[in-house]
């Protein structure tokens, strides 16, 4: 099976690879995934609290090239949406854009997850209520 | 200069050596008869051919020309020695002595036997992939027919111990199969010495063409029996109908003749590549090697690089190196190799693996080359790593609860 050229280029040239401060108030961070299951996604985001602007999103994955290229992609998209935004990213959008086959699917579905679980993380911290969302199968 | 791309998936498959293909080439356009017309010069050389390579191929594992069956290729030959064995010796019994780290191919026909009424033990590994002999008497039964475990693992090219496995079979009256794939051509085999009643091997393993196998079947000392599994002709002493395969079959003589003389060259070759690749990529921190390094087959070499995914690890490389991981990142089940998972790894470590079967073509500097180009991605995907992060800051994994899916 041979990766798209949007994969292979997510992958050598990842974007947004680092660790923002998790003590911070206004960062999230979302754990996703399992050694055992052979990926675990970290995305955090930064959070303008004024605006609710995300305006740093950050990775580090343990994974294949598909799940290396969803996390990179979804920390792109994050950054300069809001937060409200961000919860509307689907992983159907993830494997569209980088044209995953049937077989990768379930990276999207990690980065999504991913996504959420931050923002959840950034949302408790806050002092507002964790959402809801439906399970994805993965 | 180095020659690119680099092939170190030879466990998977050789190329051809261009003297067995140069062997072959008769044997489709002019001399394409069939090795069973008996009464044309068409038939005749066909035959003369396919009786040479028999031959040939019987001197390489110390064999009677007499007792080898030639299959369409190693898959075919497991099949037939397991099943065959099983409805020969039928009023004999019907249980089956294997081992877990087998092939697939040994290991779904042993499935196979025991929806048809037999009896299976799957033995299990020791840490570094080898059987206990101890466990191996222990399972013996009355009713054992057959023990039936591999000469050399093809993910880790750990060695089990034939001979030993042969002398505890034959002091109970029990036959010995072995799938030497990986081992014959490679290693000195010998199927007198290692007391092997039956053996599947293949020409694609060892520079030959692919869709040609055999399955050696003893005659004397005991006299060894299989039922066929493909009914017809007659051909191949009535064990294995279907017309002869001539060119495959002149190729594998060709390929068993080439491994016989150069075997020992190459494995003094191969071995010192080997260890050069091992101890460089042992240098990288938190790489382990998988199986028993003291007995293993002289072009192979496994490891895992901890928290480093393997797939994701070969797509740094994957356009200038041919490899594979025990990950199983694009499979449906997502589970990483059954065979390490057996050696008591994690499935973190599985997951992190990545074979290197080096071959005849392989030269010192696409191993040099290679040694750079893994060391690179692995250095690169840990900065990438949120578990190897974790491991730096000292946090404890196995604590943490992970979102299973």
């Amino acid at each position: 099976m041979a990766y798209s050229e949007k994969v292979i280029d997510h992958y050598s040239n990842p974007k947004n690879v680092g660790t923002l401060d998790k003590s911070k108030k206004n960062v999230g961070t979302g754990l996703v995934g399992a050694p055992e299951c052979g990926d675990v996604m970290r995305l955090q985001i930064e959070v303008d609290e004024a605006t609710g602007m995300i305006t740093d999103a950050k990775f580090k994955t343990f994974g294949c090239g598909s799940a290396i290229a969803s996390s990179s992609l979804a920390t792109e998209w994050l950054k300069g949406k809001t937060v409200d935004q961000a919860v509307q990213i689907d992983n159907m959008d993830l494997v569209e854009e980088l044209n995953l086959p049937p077989v990768k699917i379930h990276c999207s579905v990690l980065a999504e997850d991913a996504i959420k679980s931050a923002i959840n993380d950034y949302r408790k911290k806050n002092g507002l209520e964790e959402l809801v969302f439906e399970e994805k199968i993965h | 200069m180095v020659q690119l791309p680099v092939y170190l998936d030879n466990n998977a498959t050789t190329p051809m050596d261009p003297r067995v293909l140069e062997a072959m080439l008769p044997y489709f356009l002019e001399n394409f008869g069939n090795a069973a017309s008996r009464n044309h010069p068409f038939g005749w050389k066909a035959e003369e051919a396919v009786d040479y390579a028999r031959e040939q191929v019987a001197q390489l594992i110390g064999a009677d020309p007499k007792e080898i069956i030639f299959t369409s290729g190693a898959t075919e030959a497991d099949n037939l020695a397991i099943k065959g064995v099983f409805e020969m010796y039928a009023s004999k019994g019907n249980h089956i002595i294997t081992c877990v780290t087998e092939h697939k191919a040994v290991l779904d026909t042993c499935k196979h036997i025991e929806r048809q009424g037999g009896e299976v033990t799957y033995l299990p590994v020791n840490n570094e992939g080898l059987i206990d002999l101890k466990e191996l008497e222990a399972a013996i039964r009355p009713t054992t027919i057959l023990i039936a475990i591999m000469y050399a693992n093809n993910e880790i090219g750990v060695i089990q111990p034939m001979k030993a496995i042969s002398e505890l079979a034959r002091k109970h009256g029990i036959l010995v199969f072995t799938d030497g794939v990986q081992a014959v051509g490679k290693i000195p085999v010998n199927v007198q010495q290692d007391g092997i009643d039956l053996m599947a091997f293949t020409a694609h393993k060892m520079y030959g063409p692919k869709g040609i196998g055999a399955l050696y079947v003893r005659r004397k000392n005991p006299r060894v029996k299989v039922t066929a599994q493909m009914d017809g002709g007659g051909h191949e002493r009535g064990m294995r109908s279907g017309t002869l395969n001539v060119p495959g079959i002149v190729g594998f003589g060709k390929a068993c003749e080439l491994a016989r003389l150069e075997m020992d060259q190459d494995a003094a070759r191969l071995s010192q590549l080997r260890d050069k690749l091992e101890t460089a990529l042992l240098q990288i921190e938190e790489s382990y090697v998988n199986g028993c390094r003291a007995s293993r087959l002289p072009h192979v070499s496994n490891i895992s690089f901890k928290y480093v995914e393997g797939e994701g690890l070969m797509m740094g490389f994957n356009k200038n190196i041919a490899l594979s991981s025990g990950s199983a990142c694009t499979s449906a089940s997502l589970e990483p190799s059954y065979v390490l998972k057996a050696l008591g790894l994690g499935d973190d470590l599985a997951h992190s693996s990545l074979r290197f079967g080096l071959g005849r073509f392989t030269t010192e500097e696409q191993i040099d080359y290679t040694i750079k180009a893994v060391t690179d991605t692995v250095l690169k995907l840990r900065e990438m790593s949120p578990l190897w992060e974790m491991f730096k800051e000292g946090i404890d994994m196995d604590k943490i609860e992970w979102a299973h899916h």
